[in-house]
């Protein structure tokens, strides 16, 4: 068997010596079977046995210490025993655990451990214990992390260190060690070295390992890092602009809306507080993609984030759709993606605000008091150019289910109750100076454009609110909501 | 013992350019008027042109397609080449 160029062995592979070879470790019930088997074979086969925990064991085989485990780790050996064929440095035939027709067969001998049960599965080899694991993985393979080392001495404060590099967002992170990053990197099939986007505004080329140290800080789990990914992709669109809204005098900052199946599968939030503090993937997921934009991107508060006042949320604000109980079609159909499809959406928005509708029954009633607070989002002379979310809890929703109405229906119904009288907008209506000018009079305008209405369903089961997340200048203008799949 | 941890940064060195020397008169001189698309930004530029090509100097208007983003590069370029220097202006 020959190996192609790019098939052979690494340079730091350690080589297998040709013949049989054996990986046994001595706290295994099956490898303490198997020793009479390999002291016999040793006296007819070429054969060699890595020992993982005990050099002295097997007794009878010709045996090299592993202990270190590097021979395991890098033939990736996952059980004990393990037997291999090498032929001319190359591995070609494999058999886990004992099975005596697998082990002939390989062997090419007969009457293997005649006094054996025919077949007994192996213990996991030491080399992918997942207590072991982690720093293997760091002393065998370190190397694929591109990243600048930092060394914090003994009697550094890690936490001091970070904030005084001004890599943190004013709060606490968690340390971002080759093994946690390594960790986090498992969360992902993608490389550690692929770019995933060009961060604003130093437009740094951010790659994969960079959003998992990111993401390590900000105290996501492995599973989300797909979620942080696709959320940086989309918010380093020319559409989304994500330039522009750190760099606004305006409090908006991105906020991700995730559909599909990942938002169970990692165990988000979309029922109560959904907004709020408790759930470990809402509160981190936004905040690793804010983490990135600082640190990556070089986009800090005071500098070239200008906000005048900000919002809570800028720490980090992600939440999912509550489908299953939506009476609506998942947010992410409106991009042209299937339900049940995984993707985030980012929306320029600041911070949610209640409506309170406690008397409603009729979804036209609802509709009305959720237009009237719409009206006024942000000033009630501002029209057309900011969009805004409407999140209809479980409460509210049921009304609109009962009356058999869909998602369009509601849009529909609000784009009509929220077209302004000209007159209200001029300037010094309302005892206001702000305004239009008078050339609006008489005239109706829509406060959103066609598009600028969004309904995301979520929140908990009591309590008849929802909310509005209003938006931030609109399109080619400023930053219109991108959808976008989420990648293993 | 040291703990290591990796730079969650861009680990980008900045390159340094040397910034022209200032003009030391407008007679003869081309500015650029930078309008960022804030509103009444050409309010603000007009009074400037007119101070500008009162004191001999030639005027040349630029726009940028929206304040929410930066100028676009062929813009910035097309600045540099024109222009002996340029006022990037704002107003709101």
């Amino acid at each position: 068997m020959s190996t192609p160029a790019s098939e052979a062995p690494e340079p730091m592979k350690p080589p297998l010596p040709d013949g049989i070879v054996a990986f046994v470790k001595r706290d295994c019930p099956t490898c303490e079977l198997v020793a009479p088997v390999l002291a016999a074979l040793a006296k007819e086969a070429p054969l060699t046995v890595y020992t993982q925990d005990d050099p002295a064991f097997p007794d009878g085989a010709p045996r090299v210490d592993d202990t270190d485990l590097a021979v395991s780790w890098h033939h990736g050996i996952e059980a004990v025993p393990t037997l291999l064929r090498v032929e001319d440095g190359v591995e070609v035939e494999r058999a886990l655990g004992w099975h005596r027709g697998e082990w002939e067969a390989l062997t090419r001998t007969t009457d293997l451990g005649p006094g054996l049960p025919e077949l007994r599965p192996g213990c996991g080899s030491l080399s992918v214990d997942p207590s072991r694991a982690p720093e293997l993985a760091i002393r065998f393979s370190g190397s694929m992390l591109k990243a600048r080392r930092v060394e914090i001495a003994a009697l550094e404060d890690e936490q001091e260190a970070f904030f005084d590099r001004g890599w943190t967002d004013g709060l606490p992170i968690v340390p971002p060690t080759e093994s946690r990053v390594l960790r986090m990197l498992e969360g992902t099939t993608r490389a550690p070295d692929e770019v995933v986007a060009t961060v604003p505004p130093d437009l740094a080329p951010c790659t994969v390992e960079k959003v998992a140290i990111n993401a390590v800080m900000a105290g996501c789990k492995p599973e989300y890092l797909p979620v942080v990914i696709a959320a940086v992709e989309a918010a380093c669109t020319d559409a989304f602009n994500i330039h522009g809204l750190l760099a606004t005098t305006m409090s908006a900052g991105p906020v991700i809306v995730v559909n599909g199946p990942i938002r169970n599968a990692i165990g988000m939030n979309a029922g109560k507080n959904v907004f709020g503090q408790g759930n470990r993937a809402n509160s981190t997921i936004g905040r690793a993609l804010q983490l990135v934009i600082r640190n990556v991107g070089g986009g800090r508060p005071g500098e070239v984030d200008r906000a005048t006042l900000g919002n809570p949320g800028k720490v980090g604000f992600c939440f999912p759709e509550d489908e299953e109980g939506s009476p609506f079609a998942p947010l992410n159909t409106e991009f042209g993606f299937e339900a049940g499809t995984n993707t985030v959406t980012l929306f320029p928005g600041e911070g949610p605000r209640t409506i309170v509708d406690q008397i409603a029954r009729d979804p036209d009633s609802l509709c009305h008091m959720f237009a009237d607070a719409l009206r006024h989002m942000l000033t009630p002379k501002m029209v057309l150019a900011f969009d805004a979310i409407v999140v209809v809890s479980p409460e509210h929703s049921r009304i609109f289910r009962e009356a058999g109405w869909t998602r369009s229906d509601l849009v529909k119904r609000l784009h009509e109750l929220t077209l302004m009288d000209g007159d209200d907008l001029v300037r010094g209506a309302g005892g206001i100076a702000d305004g239009l000018p008078e050339t609006v009079r008489g005239n109706q305008i829509p406060k959103f454009k066609p598009d600028g209405l969004r309904v995301v369903h979520a929140g908990g089961g009591a309590g008849l609110f929802s909310a509005i997340i209003p938006g931030w200048a609109n399109g080619e203008m400023g930053s219109a909501p991108v959808c976008r799949a989420i990648t293993p | 013992m040291t703990t290591v941890l990796l730079d969650p940064s861009n680990e980008a060195v900045p390159a340094e350019r040397v910034r022209p020397a200032r003009l030391t008169a407008l007679a003869g001189k081309t500015i650029g008027l930078l309008d960022i698309r804030k509103a009444r930004g050409d309010v603000f530029l007009d009074q400037l042109e007119a101070k500008l090509t009162e004191r001999g100097a030639a005027v040349i208007r630029y726009a940028k397609p929206t304040f929410t983003k930066p100028a676009p590069i062929d813009l910035r370029h097309e600045i540099a080449t024109q222009c002996d220097a340029v006022v990037e202006a704002l107003a709101d």
